[in-house]
Order: C-alpha cells, then sequence, then structure tokens
C-alpha cells in the first residue's frame, strides 16, 4: 500500500480505518457541508460532470453523466448499489480501500444517495475476503451511532439506509445486473439491457451502480472541487487512480498515483521487475484486457487514453506483469479456464465457447495443438464477442485474442514441437513462491 | 434444523432487505447455516428455502452457482489456494503443489482422516499478497511461504 | 404506434413491441429457442440475433425493443453469420442421436440445424454428459440433450406458478433440473413437453412408441373438463398414441392439462368393454349387438308396461357427448318418463324450476384476463379447472384480486386476497355476510326476498371480501364443483347472484364435466315433473338407463347407487369400459365409444358447441352411443329416431342459437334458510383431478402420479387436537350406516370441524353421500 494519492493518503494499515481517524483525516467534511449547506443535488452531480471521474469498475464510465440518468422524479424507492465484488484477476485495490478507509465509501454512498434521492443502499462485498465484509458492518455501525447514515442523517430531513451484502464466489456477480440478482436472492445471472438499471434495477427499481473506488472519490471531489480533481490527473482522466500492480515485480501492491504517471514508473514504485529479469508483456487493466507486449507498455502512461491508443484498457487498473520467464501459452490456458470457469451459463456462445476456447489453448499447452488451432481459436472468438448478454463473452475472448496477436509465433512454436519455446532451465523461474523482502 | 443462534443471524440479515424481499437473505443464510453444519446437504437447502418463503429449488440454484458452498460433506478444514494467473506468477501453483504434496492429496480431495479438504480458488482480489489462500472460506492467509503453510496446517490440525 | 422496418418491408407496432413482435406480424420468420410467446423473455440462446442500423453488433429480436424508424435485417450477412456461429455453439455439447430421439422429425434444434448448421462439426472434444432426471410418471428426460434455454422453468414458476424445475450450477455446468429427488408434480407439467425444443423432455407414456411421421394428426375435444380444451390427437394403425395442443387461444391458449392430454391411455386399457354383454342367471355372457339390443328394448317395453312408464329411470355421466344425451332423453321422455338426469353428483335440486336457462360461467373464457375482481365459491378451483386456473393465475399478475369462499383453502399457486375457510355449513352464514357487508359498501338495498335473511353484523372476512369486490370495475362471481354439490346449493346460488348483482358482476358457474351445460341444452334433467338423479335412487325404479357412468363412482351417494341399481330387475348399462361395480349392477353392458371414436359435441362452460369427429376406428364391436340409442329408439318404434349422422342429432340440441339459453340465474325462488348450528363433524369431498370420470381413472400413467394417490382422511390441526387422534394415525370413518378405515393425517387447509374424504375413488367408495355428517374414532 502507498501513502500517497487521496484515498490511501495518511492511512496506517488496520489502526485508523474507524471513524475516529476518517474525522480526523478531514472525513465526512464533504457530507457535512453539502448537508450544512443544503448544495442542491444537480451541483453535486456537476462537480462530479466537472472532475471526469471515470467508473472504476472497468469500464471506465462517466460517473457525473450515470448519476444524471436516475429519474429525478421517480415516486417510488431508488436503489444505490456499490460494486466491491472485485474478483477480476489481477485486481485487489478495492479490499484495501474497504479495510483501511471504509467510510470514504460510505460517505461517498451517501453523498450519491443524496444526489440521486435513492432511499437505500448496498455494498456487494466479495465473497472471499469475509473479514473485510465485517469490517464493513463495523463501520456502518459506526457510520449509523455517529448519526452519518440512516433516519436524517446529521439532523437533516435526508435519510438514507446503507447495508453490506456478502457474496459467495461468483466472478460474474461483478457485472452489475447479475450483481443486482445476487442481491435479490438469485443465481448471478447478467440480465439483458434494456432496460438499464437506472430504470429497472434492484427489485425492479432505479438503481445506480458505481464501483468501490468510484464512490470513494466522491468525498474528495466534493472537497476540492470538481476541477481541482480533475487537475490531478489528465483531461478526460481525472483524478489519481489505484493501480494495482501483481506479478512478476518486486513489490506487489496497490498504489494510488495520478493519471498519466508513465508506466516506467510505477513499474519503478512497485520495486521494478523481480530478480532483475526482463520485463516480457504486460496486462494493463485486469485479466480481460487485451495483454501488451513489455516494449509497447513502456511506452504508455497510466491512463484510459493511452492505454486505449496502443490497444488494450485500463479496465480496473489491474496491472499484471510477467517476465522473460512466462510461458504465454500457459498464462492463457489458465486465464481461458477462469472464464469457463466462471461462465454464468446463460447465453450458449460464453456456455458453450469458454469451455471450448479453454480446450483448445490446454491441449496447444500439452503438445497436442494443430495447425489450425489459432484460426479455429479467432474464429470462436469471433462467435463470441458482441454476441452476448455481458461482457464476460467479450472478456474470456479478448485474452485469447490478444496473446495470439502479439505472442503468436510462440503458439506456433507450441503446436510445431510440441514444447515451450521459453528454455526449460528459465522456465517459471519468476514464479517461485514469493518471499516479501 | 439449525441452532437458536444460527437463526437470530439469519433475522438480522433478513432486515437489511424490503420486508417482503426475504429472499435477498438467502445467500447468507446459507453461508451461516453451512458455518453451522460444514457443509449444506439438502435437507438444510429445503429447510432455509422455507425460512426465506421462497422454492427450494431456487435456492439450490443459489447454493449451485456460488463457489463456496459445499454441496459434499468435507473435511474439518477446507483450505482454497489461488491458482489463477496473477497468483501462478508469485508462486500460486507452487504453494498448492506443496500442500498436495504435505497432505498427500489432490485439489477436490481430502485427507483421509477427514481433517484437511483441498480446493483450487479462482481470484480471490488479493493478488498482491500471492501466494494466497482461503481457509474455511472466511480466513484469508498471505504470502504463504512453505514455512508459513506448514506452520498454518500445524494451527489448524491443533484445532 | 412505431414505424420499423424489417428485411425492407414496412410494419407498424405498438409500442413496447420487440422485433420479434414485428416479425411475427408480417410472419418473418426469426429462428429462435429461448422466445416464446406466453413466456417472459430470456434472451439466452441468442439464436434470434438479427443485424439492426446503427447497431455496432447483432441484436437479439426476441429482447431487443423496437424503436421508431428501426431497420432490421433477419437474413443479411451479419445476421446469417451471427445465427451460424450460435448454431455451432448449441451443436457443440448436443448429441447426435437424432435417428433415436423421440423428438425427431418435431425437433426445432434439427430443423434450425439443417437451414444454419455447418456440415461438419469443428469441436472435436469430447461431449458433456448430464445425468437423468426423474421428473415423475409423465415426462421422460434425456438431459445430455437440454440446450438450456429454460423455457420448462420459465413455465413452471410463471405459467403453472410453482417453480418446480430449476437451472443448477453454472457455466458448461448448468442443468436443468428438480430440487434434489423432487418429481415435477404440476397439474401442467406436460407442456413442458411441448415447450422442450429438442428431446430433452418428451413423454413419458409415448416414449419410443411410435415416430412422428407415422402418426396422422386429427382434432379433437378433450372431454374431462367444462373448459373444452383443442386437442391434436396423433393415430396410428386406430390407436391413439399422442395427444398434443391444438392451440386456441379463446379457450386453452396453447396449453393443455395433464388430464387432457394423457387420458388417452385409459382408451387402450383392458378395461375396455368391447362386445355386447348380457346377465343370465347371475352370468355374463358376451352376446352379439342384435342380441343385446332386443333383450335391452324388451327389458324396457315390459318394465313400462307392467309398472308404467314412470318406473323407467335414466343417468348419464356430464361427460357425455350432446348426441347421447340428446337421444338418452329422447328415449327415456318417448317411453313416456321424465325421470332422466346428468347431473349425479349433485344433491340439491330444489331450483330446477327456478332456472332461467342453462348454468355457465356467465363470460367468455378469454375475458378472464380483463377481470380485476373474482369471487370462487365452494371450488378446487385448480385441480377441477385447470387451464381455468391458470388464466386467473395470469390475470392475479395483472392485478385481478381473487377472494374464495370454502371448506378448504386449496393452493392455487397464486395470491388469494381474501380467504374465508369455513365449514360447508357456514358457507351460506359466510355468504349472508358477504351480501349485507357488500350492501353497505354500496349503499343500496339487498334485495327483498333476501332482506329478512341478511345479518347486520358481518365478520372481518366477510367485510374484506366485500370490500374487495365493491372497489372492481369488472367483477365475477364462480361457484365451483363442491358449491353446485352441495346440499344447500341453492342457497349458495342464490347468495352468490345477489353478489354479483350489487357488483354489476357476471354471475357464473364453473361446471363439472365436459358437458355441464350441454346437459342442460340436451334437456337431460326432468322438466316436467319427473325424478331427479337423487330422487331416482330414493324412489327406485323398475328398469334403468345407464350411460357412461359407474355406479360406485360417478354418483354423490356411492353406496345408494350401487344398492339401487344392483337391485332393480333391469339395468341397461351404455358404457366404454366394464369394471366390478358395472357388472354388478347391470344386466345389459353395450359398449359404446369414448370420444375418440365417435363423433360428438361438448359445449363448454362459456357455451360454446364444440364438435369433434372419430379419430380412430371403434374398438372390438364398439358403436357410438349415439347410434345405439337411435337403434334402441327403432327397436322401440319411436318416432324420432331416424337421423343419419351425429350432425343431425346434435341439430336437434342445438340448431337455435345458444346464447339466448345461458343463465347461471335462479328466478322467483323464496329464501327459506334458517342457520342450523352444528356441532357435528362435517364432511367435504373433492373429486380428485384423476378419478373424474371412467377414462382418466384408467389412464395407467396419471395414476401414478402424486395427485392420483390413495386419498387420506384430512383435517386441521384443531380438530385432529379436538378428536383426539394424531396425525398418520387410522381411524374409522361413519357415515350413516357406512363406514371405512383410512388413515388421517393434519391438513390446516381444511376448515375446522370438517373432514376432508375425497370422492369417487374405490377407498371412499364404501362411504356414502360427498357431504354431510361424518363421524371418526381412531382405531
Ligand atoms: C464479467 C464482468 C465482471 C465485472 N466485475 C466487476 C468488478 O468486480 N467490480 C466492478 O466494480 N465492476 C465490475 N464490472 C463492471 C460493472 O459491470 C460495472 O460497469 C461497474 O461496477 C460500474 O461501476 P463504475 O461505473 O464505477 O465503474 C464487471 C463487468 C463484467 C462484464
Ligand atoms: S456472457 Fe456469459 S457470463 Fe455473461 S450473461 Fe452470458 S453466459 Fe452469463
Ligand atoms: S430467442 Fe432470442 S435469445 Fe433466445
Amino acid at each position: 500500500m502507498s501513502a500517497s494519492g487521496l484515498i490511501l493518503a495518511g492511512l496506517d494499515g488496520d489502526r485508523t480505518w474507524g471513524l475516529h481517524d476518517y474525522v480526523a483525516r478531514g472525513g465526512y467534511s464533504a457530507l457535512k457541508k453539502i448537508i450544512a449547506e443544503k448544495i442542491p443535488p444537480e451541483t453535486i452531480i456537476a462537480e462530479l460532470k466537472a472532475s471526469s471521474l471515470r467508473g472504476r469498475g472497468g469500464a471506465g464510465f462517466p460517473t457525473g453523466l450515470k448519476w444524471s440518468f436516475m429519474p429525478r422524479s421517480f415516486p417510488g424507492a431508488k436503489y444505490l448499489a456499490c460494486n466491491s465484488d472485485e474478483g477480476e484477476p489481477g485486481t485487489f485495490k478495492d479490499r484495501d480501500i474497504l479495510r483501511y478507509n471504509p467510510h470514504a465509501v460510505i460517505e461517498g454512498m451517501t453523498i450519491a444517495a443524496y444526489a440521486m434521492g435513492c432511499e437505500r443502499g448496498y455494498n456487494y462485498i466479495h465473497g472471499e475476503i469475509f473479514d473485510v465484509y465485517q469490517r464493513f458492518e463495523d463501520a456502518l455501525e459506526e457510520a449509523r451511532a455517529g448519526g452519518l447514515l440512516g433516519q436524517n442523517i446529521l439532523g437533516s430531513d435526508f435519510s438514507f439506509d446503507l447495508f453490506a451484502h456478502h457474496g459467495y464466489g461468483a466472478y460474474i456477480c461483478g457485472e452489475e445486473t447479475a450483481l443486482l440478482e445476487s442481491i435479490e436472492g438469485k443465481k448471478g445471472q447478467p440480465r439483458f439491457k434494456p432496460p438499464f438499471p437506472a430504470s429497472y434495477g434492484l427489485y425492479g427499481k432505479p438503481t445506480t451502480i458505481n464501483n468501490t473506488e468510484t464512490f470513494a472519490s466522491v468525498p474528495f471531489i466534493i472537497n476540492m472541487g470538481g476541477e481541482g480533481f480533475l487537475n490531478l490527473g489528465k483531461p478526460n482522466n481525472g483524478g489519481t487512480k489505484l493501480f494495482s500492480v501483481s506479478g512478476h515485480v518486486n513489490r506487489p501492491g496497490n498504489f494510488e498515483v495520478p493519471m498519466g504517471m508513465p508506466f516506467a514508473e510505477l513499474l519503478e514504485m512497485a520495486g521494478g521487475m523481480r530478480g532483475g529479469r526482463k520485463l516480457k508483456a504486460v496486462i494493463p487493466g485486469g485479466s480481460s484486457a487485451p495483454v501488451l507486449p513489455g516494449g509497447v507498455m513502456m511506452d504508455c502512461t497510466m491512463d484510459y487514453d493511452s492505454i486505449s491508443k496502443a490497444g488494450s484498457m485500463l479496465g480496473s487498473g489491474a496491472v499484471i506483469v510477467m517476465d522473460e520467464t512466462t510461458c504465454m501459452v500457459k498464462a492463457l490456458e489458465r486465464l481461458s479456464y477462469f472464464y469457463f470457469e466462471e461462465s454464468c451459463g446463460q447465453c450458449t456462445p460464453c456456455r458453450e465457447g469458454t469451455g471450448w476456447l479453454y480446450r483448445v489453448v490446454h491441449r496447444i499447452e500439452h503438445g497436442l495443438g494443430r495447425p489450425d488451432d489459432l484460426d479455429l481459436l479467432n474464429s470462436v472468438t469471433g462467435n463470441i464477442m458482441g454476441r452476448t448478454i455481458c461482457a464476460l463473452g467479450d472478456a474470456a475472448s479478448m485474452p485469447v485474442q490478444s496473446f495470439i496477436k502479439h505472442f503468436g509465433s510462440e503458439f506456433q512454436y507450441h503446436i510445431e514441437n510440441k514444447k515451450c519455446l521459453v528454455p526449460p532451465e528459465v522456465q517459471y523461474q519468476g514464479s517461485q513462491i514469493y518471499v516479501r523482502p | 434444523m439449525l441452532s437458536h443462534e444460527s437463526l437470530q443471524q439469519i433475522d438480522r440479515e433478513i432486515a437489511k432487505y424490503p420486508h417482503d424481499q426475504k429472499q435477498s437473505a438467502v445467500m447468507s443464510a446459507l453461508r451461516i447455516a453451512q458455518v453451522e453444519k460444514g457443509w449444506l446437504p439438502k435437507e438444510v437447502i429445503e429447510f432455509v428455502a422455507g425460512y426465506l418463503g421462497m422454492p427450494a429449488i431456487a435456492a439450490y440454484e443459489v447454493a449451485s452457482f456460488y463457489n463456496m458452498y459445499d454441496l459434499e460433506p468435507i473435511g474439518r478444514h477446507k483450505i482454497t489456494v489461488c491458482t489463477n494467473l496473477p497468483c501462478a506468477l508469485s508462486g500460486g501453483v507452487h504453494a498448492g503443489e506443496y500442500l498436495k504434496e504435505k497432505l498427500g492429496i489432490g485439489f477436490n480431495e481430502t485427507t483421509p482422516d477427514g481433517m484437511f479438504t483441498l480446493k483450487e480458488g479462482e481470484c480471490m482480489g488479493a493478488c498482491g499478497d500471492a501466494p494466497v489462500m482461503l481457509v474455511n472460506n472466511h480466513r484469508m492467509c498471505s504470502w504463504m511461504t512453505k514455512e508459513k503453510i506448514d506452520q498454518m496446517l500445524a494451527e489448524l490440525e491443533s484445532k | 404506434m412505431l414505424e420499423i422496418e424489417i428485411d425492407g418491408k414496412q410494419v407498424t407496432v405498438e409500442d413496447g413491441s420487440t422485433i420479434m413482435d414485428a416479425a411475427t406480424k408480417i410472419g418473418a420468420f426469426i429462428p429462435h429457442f429461448c422466445y416464446h410467446k406466453k413466456l417472459s423473455i430470456a434472451a439466452s440462446c441468442r439464436m434470434c440475433l438479427v443485424q439492426v442500423e446503427k447497431a455496432p453488433k447483432p441484436l437479439p429480436a426476441c429482447a431487443t425493443p423496437v424503436t421508431n424508424g428501426m431497420k432490421v435485417w433477419t437474413r443479411s450477412e451479419q445476421a446469417i453469420k451471427a445465427q451460424k456461429g450460435v448454431m455451432e455453439f448449441l451443436l457443440v455439447n448436443h448429441p447426435l442421436d437424432c435417428p433415436i430421439c423421440d423428438q425427431g422429425g418435431e425437433c426445432q434444434l434439427q430443423d434450425l440445424a439443417v437451414g444454419y448448421g455447418g456440415s461438419q462439426s469443428r469441436y472435436e472434444e469430447e461431449k458433456r454428459v448430464v445425468l437423468n432426471k426423474n421428473l415423475g410418471p409423465l415426462v421422460s428426460t434425456d438431459m445430455t440433450r437440454c440446450i438450456n434455454c429454460t423455457r420448462c422453468v420459465r413455465f413452471t414458476t410463471e405459467i403453472a406458478g410453482e417453480m418446480e424445475l430449476g437451472q443448477a450450477f453454472r457455466g458448461e455446468h448448468a442443468q436443468i433440473m428438480p430440487f434434489v429427488e423432487k418429481t415435477v408434480d404440476s397439474e401442467l407439467s406436460g407442456n413442458i413437453i411441448d415447450l422442450c425444443p429438442v428431446g430433452a423432455l418428451t413423454s413419458k407414456p409415448f416414449r419410443f412408441s411410435a415416430r412422428t411421421w407415422e402418426m396422422s394428426r386429427r382434432k379433437s375435444i378433450s372431454p374431462h373438463d367444462s373448459l373444452g380444451a383443442n386437442l391434436i390427437v396423433q393415430v396410428k394403425h386406430d390407436v391413439v398414441k399422442r395427444v398434443l395442443p391444438m392451440e386456441n387461444d379463446e379457450i386453452n391458449e396453447c396449453w393443455l392439462s395433464d388430464k387432457d392430454r394423457f387420458s388417452y391411455e385409459g382408451l387402450n386399457s383392458d378395461d375396455r368393454l368391447t362386445v355386447p354383454m348380457l346377465k343370465q342367471d347371475g352370468a355374463w355372457k358376451q352376446v352379439d349387438w342384435q342380441s343385446a339390443l332386443e333383450f335391452a328394448a324388451n327389458g324396457l317395453r315390459k318394465a313400462a308396461k307392467e309398472n308404467g312408464p314412470a318406473a323407467i329411470g335414466a343417468f348419464a355421466s356430464g361427460h357425455s357427448t350432446v348426441e347421447e344425451l340428446h337421444l338418452l332423453q329422447k328415449l327415456t321422455r318417448a317411453i313416456g318418463s321424465d325421470n332422466v338426469d346428468f347431473r349425479l353428483r349433485q344433491s340439491d335440486f330444489r331450483a330446477d324450476s327456478f332456472r332461467q336457462g342453462a348454468p355457465w360461467l356467465g363470460m367468455p373464457i378469454a375475458e378472464v384476463s380483463a377481470l380485476n375482481r373474482l369471487l370462487v365459491i365452494g371450488s378446487f378451483l385448480r385441480k377441477d379447472a385447470p387451464l381455468l386456473a391458470q388464466r386467473v393465475r395470469q390475470a392475479a399478475k395483472r392485478g385481478l384480486h381473487v377472494s374464495a369462499i370454502n371448506a378448504v383453502a386449496e393452493e392455487w399457486l397464486l395470491p388469494v386476497k381474501n380467504r374465508a375457510l369455513v365449514a360447508p355449513s357456514a358457507i351460506v352464514p359466510m355468504l349472508l355476510q358477504v351480501v349485507s357487508a357488500l350492501a353497505a359498501e354500496k349503499g343500496v338495498q339487498v334485495s327483498e326476498h333476501l332482506a329478512m335473511a341478511v345479518p347486520s353484523t358481518v365478520s372481518d372476512e366477510a367485510r374484506a371480501i366485500a370490500q374487495s369486490l365493491a372497489s372492481g370495475k369488472k367483477v365475477a362471481v364462480w361457484l365451483g364443483n363442491f358449491a353446485v354439490q352441495y346440499e344447500a346449493a341453492t342457497e349458495i346460488q342464490l347468495l352468490a347472484q345477489e353478489i354479483a348483482r350489487l357488483t354489476d358482476g357476471t354471475f357464473g358457474v364453473i361446471g363439472e364435466s365436459a358437458n355441464s351445460v350441454g346437459g342442460y341444452l340436451a334437456k337431460a334433467l326432468p322438466i316436467v315433473g319427473g325424478l331427479n338423479a337423487r330422487q331416482m335412487l330414493e324412489q327406485p325404479r323398475k328398469a334403468y338407463l345407464l350411460l357412461n357412468a359407474e355406479p360406485d363412482l360417478d354418483f354423490a351417494d356411492p353406496i345408494a347407487a350401487q344398492a339401487v341399481l344392483s337391485s332393480a330387475p333391469l339395468v341397461v348399462a351404455l358404457s366404454a369400459f366394464k369394471s366390478p361395480a358395472l357388472l354388478a349392477s347391470a344386466d345389459v353392458l353395450l359398449p359404446i365409444a369414448p370420444f375418440t371414436e365417435t363423433s360428438g359435441t361438448f359445449v363448454n362452460c362459456e357455451g360454446r358447441a364444440q364438435n369433434f369427429n372419430a379419430v380412430a376406428r371403434p374398438l372390438g364391436e364398439t358403436r357410438p352411443g349415439w347410434k345405439v340409442l337411435r337403434v334402441l329408439g327403432n327397436l322401440l318404434d319411436f318416432d324420432g329416431f331416424d337421423q343419419n349422422d351425429s350432425e343431425a342429432v346434435a341439430a336437434e340440441v342445438l340448431g337455435a342459437e345458444i346464447a339466448p339459453r345461458l343463465s347461471a340465474c335462479i328466478a322467483g325462488m323464496a329464501f327459506a334458510y334458517s342457520v342450523q348450528h352444528t356441532d357435528a363433524l362435517e364432511r367435504v369431498s373433492d373429486v380428485p383431478i384423476y378419478a373424474g370420470d371412467p377414462l382418466v381413472r384408467r389412464a395407467a400413467s396419471l395414476q401414478k402420479t402424486r395427485d392420483a394417490r390413495a386419498p387420506a382422511v384430512r383435517a386441521s390441526s384443531v380438530t385432529l387436537a379436538a378428536l383426539g387422534v394424531p396425525s398418520g394415525a387410522r381411524v374409522r370413518l361413519k357415515q350413516g350406516a357406512a363406514a371405512a378405515e383410512l388413515e388421517i393425517v393434519a391438513d390446516d387447509t381444511v376448515a375446522a370441524n370438517c373432514v376432508r374424504v375425497a370422492a369417487a375413488h374405490p377407498a371412499t367408495a364404501v362411504l356414502g353421500a360427498m357431504c354431510g355428517q361424518i363421524s371418526v374414532e381412531r382405531v
């Protein structure tokens, strides 16, 4: 964890997550200001728009714009949902936000509820992080006790109830409509859109869903103003962002840095390449973002536009670093297995196609590849992409396409020689059990 | 079917949702039931469904959809190792191999003494802590070197 | 309204329509699997992908809303490529076992694969195998063939009203299943066979018995309940092999109840009577038609001559055709007797001379969807009229408020807003309270003839029902079978009619049998002071005609029926089946055709006459019933028995317009009711769904279902406690002089102080009337 940035600034691990310390860090001042000055919801949304905050869940959708879709005059209940179902391989930032600074999320959600007129919210927390779920429950208790949540917040006539919902092991629930289904007590199978959650969301009511980090940024935007936040980063890529750096680096971890920081600098922050080995490839935005060769990556800056120009996506900001000892076929095999395992099973192309992809990559890795296999993989991914209800189909296809695109010769070598291009003596050397320095 | 404490916990979960949406508590209810029973026999799933006023098959859909529910009996302790790519790059696979060797079982198997069940897991959202493993669903263990794995097994065995 | 262009054709559709709706409107076919017009939209199979102008990727036609000016191509290169891609995925794990699949020839996957599939699969890995499930005696599974369209899951949840199937596990492991070791027990379960686009769910009774193309398809009408579902009967070599729905949106839509679908098995049962039989000196022997008919004619002639024509009586089942009922009453009346009745399970006939017409539903079936308030009195709606219940269920989703008054709170799988659960003897007092509350609510006067009887204080339940009805815009009040069969049926009808009047609603009777309405139209009941079904048993006749009815199972009081019929000097039974009780009662048995082997007409509850033709040749020496009755008329030298065909017979009844002859109302009758408070235990009877008529009772697979389980005595836990009997105990039931031993079980859907004992079942046929006092003691 880095001590720079906004959300992670000034934290001291498990010691300072509580309400008292949060307030001492200036926490809840944004909410207090809004209530005290009776700032109109439209003004808040305008600030969000000015900040150029883009959703931190992966798609990078402008948050202010999303908030403005909520029907203002809708008569019944409206809901807010926080997406803390972080399960995209490589991503581990929301866990740190929730365990070290949970009140930033609570404050951000409360402000969002105020801005959109939501009466109730849920934070959907990834199944595997039960301790974080419990801590968030404790933080909610603190906030309620402090009059910061619940009925008549800070003595105003604004009320908002917030609860934690615990997942139990399904990556797909990170998809926003699957998440809603899951809160409703069902299987997490994504819904066809339209209708979009803003008109038909949780329990059929208008609902806005944002990522944990997105919500956690909100108090800072209110405090420093939209412009101030924007100026931390670069145009169209406002603010700071958490990057989860994993893989072959000396110090894996989360780094909150201004948008637009050169990748090389981020790599340096993470301690550089482990064992001084050579950078081979980077997946810059979580496992579903296309992989980029190390050289290409070294020329990128860490923001939506730069990464997109290089042919990948900033996604969730999960940077998976691979060194020269990595077998790309094996790496893809593991990712393909993941999507196969996590397909929810409703759409035909995803249900049948992810297994097909995995099996073909698996046979290549195991020396059973056939000459046409790369064409077959490209064709099957082509038949999955854009043909499914949610983007998991695309997420499963993009790694396959990009691995073949950038490392096709390695695949070809596997097929032709029934063995790996990476010399056996160095294979996986970088992937031994990691021991913290 | 379930203890008073478990039912109280379930009731607390139910209270989080609108009163006509009890089904929303099914995931928590199944989790709580599994903690009490060790796994989820069909009678327990049926009971939970009845308690929440939902069809049994709908509860079964949920129990079979999410990975962390166990529909078969398992050992006293379940260890789930993440072997997904980011973890694998930092030794997740090797840690899994080490566990297999120590316990003499493969993934999805239980030691003959019924003490440990080993599972291969998907991304736990803790890739920076690799190798990571989850003990009994609710305890995350980070940076698991061989020494730490030995320690963990010893500690669990004594419980 | 929205303008849209599909494949170059303009079409105007309503707001909210999907591309699929629009395509259907112009008859353009878009391939699909998960989409079904009567089910919610899943949009998951992805077969219906089409190209839409400006959309970057193909969109599913079934789920994509039409926008004004949208341009759609269903067969463009992009669309076809997407559709072919999906087809390839569908076949990845689908076994290629078409030659041995029962769906062969009627498989949507097979059909579409021909058009959209590649010639050879590029998938060469091992295919998935999915374990089969035991869904019960009706539906057979081959789950490896399943393509996870979830139509069956959505059907059980949305149409049948109870989620009996789900899609468990996920991804490639997803599979359709009931809850562990459960079966699908819905009375509508067979529809999932039709819905399944592949051969994963097929008919168990039909399994492997014929290939589609070997069978001829003929139209018919279901002979079981008052709805008259339209059927397609599939026949091979004059044997009925399978029954499917014939779509009719005004009646059964695209559904059938399991009773409609699977009862055909009874047609081929060993009990079929295929040769005329005569009892001589106590022994039965087969005879030719001539001898049998002459015996019958002579016997009737003799009885009438010796004892007067009133010594003759005729009983008919309401499941007989209009033609049969008409000729039976015509014959009886030609003999000179007015003693004829088809309402064998009724016990109260006091309203007969005050009826304004044939009691009917009071409204078209299709209009159920427009109702917003409904009161159902004395009905086992879901099991008595499964598809009508289904209509009510859908209407309830659209805001229909249902109220129910009955002695049993049967689970209808739909929200019942208000329910009064009262003993049979308390139904009339409850209705009086509802009338009272309703008049107050509406601020109008109660009809004069009721004014004296109406109480001034009313219960909360009655008030809630009244309030619900009073707030309605389109209200209906229906009487169920129990209300009609009960001994206070007259009072119940008068009050129900009053409730309908006070709410400006319609009043109707659901009807028990295929010809509940047709029997009235055919005048198969006394009209000039003759004896009704009950009186014919109370005042035994010398000779009886018995049409399609079994003495031990089809009468309100089976004990009386068996006693009277077996001691009558002459019983001429016309039946498609033989049974011990028939053999004991009858003197001559004339084999007549079941509905598949004769032409005929049923008039359903909405007053719609539906005629049908024979779909198979009569079995053995069986003859159509109407012909047998006509010949009997000839042999007795009566005029008016020279019709050439069944249409001519039907025309005598149905020639004039039907609508003016329909009315559930009673007029000019005084309401004379005094509350008789009783502490005695009362019997409530239902006719179990697979026990109602001779055909369904012999349908082997239906008889293996949960609904056909031997009846237990059911009583609420309060009643059990009062009786001091634990649930599960064996008890002796005493009803008058009759007694039976059965198991008793606690069932809180039964009103206090009642026991529910099914009628029409061999285990309970030894008891007396369907309702009345009964005693229970532990053995
Ligand atoms: C398969 C899949 C998995 C996803 N997982 C996550 C996730 O773990 N966390 C998350 O915030 N968003 C995830 N998303 C994106 C969400 O659907 C949604 O766009 C996001 O939560 C919106 O929040 P934002 O606008 O703040 O980014 C996922 C999307 C897909 C298709
Ligand atoms: S694309 Fe895959 S994960 Fe997404 S809804 Fe379809 S089947 Fe489910
Ligand atoms: S019919 Fe449209 S997706 Fe299945």
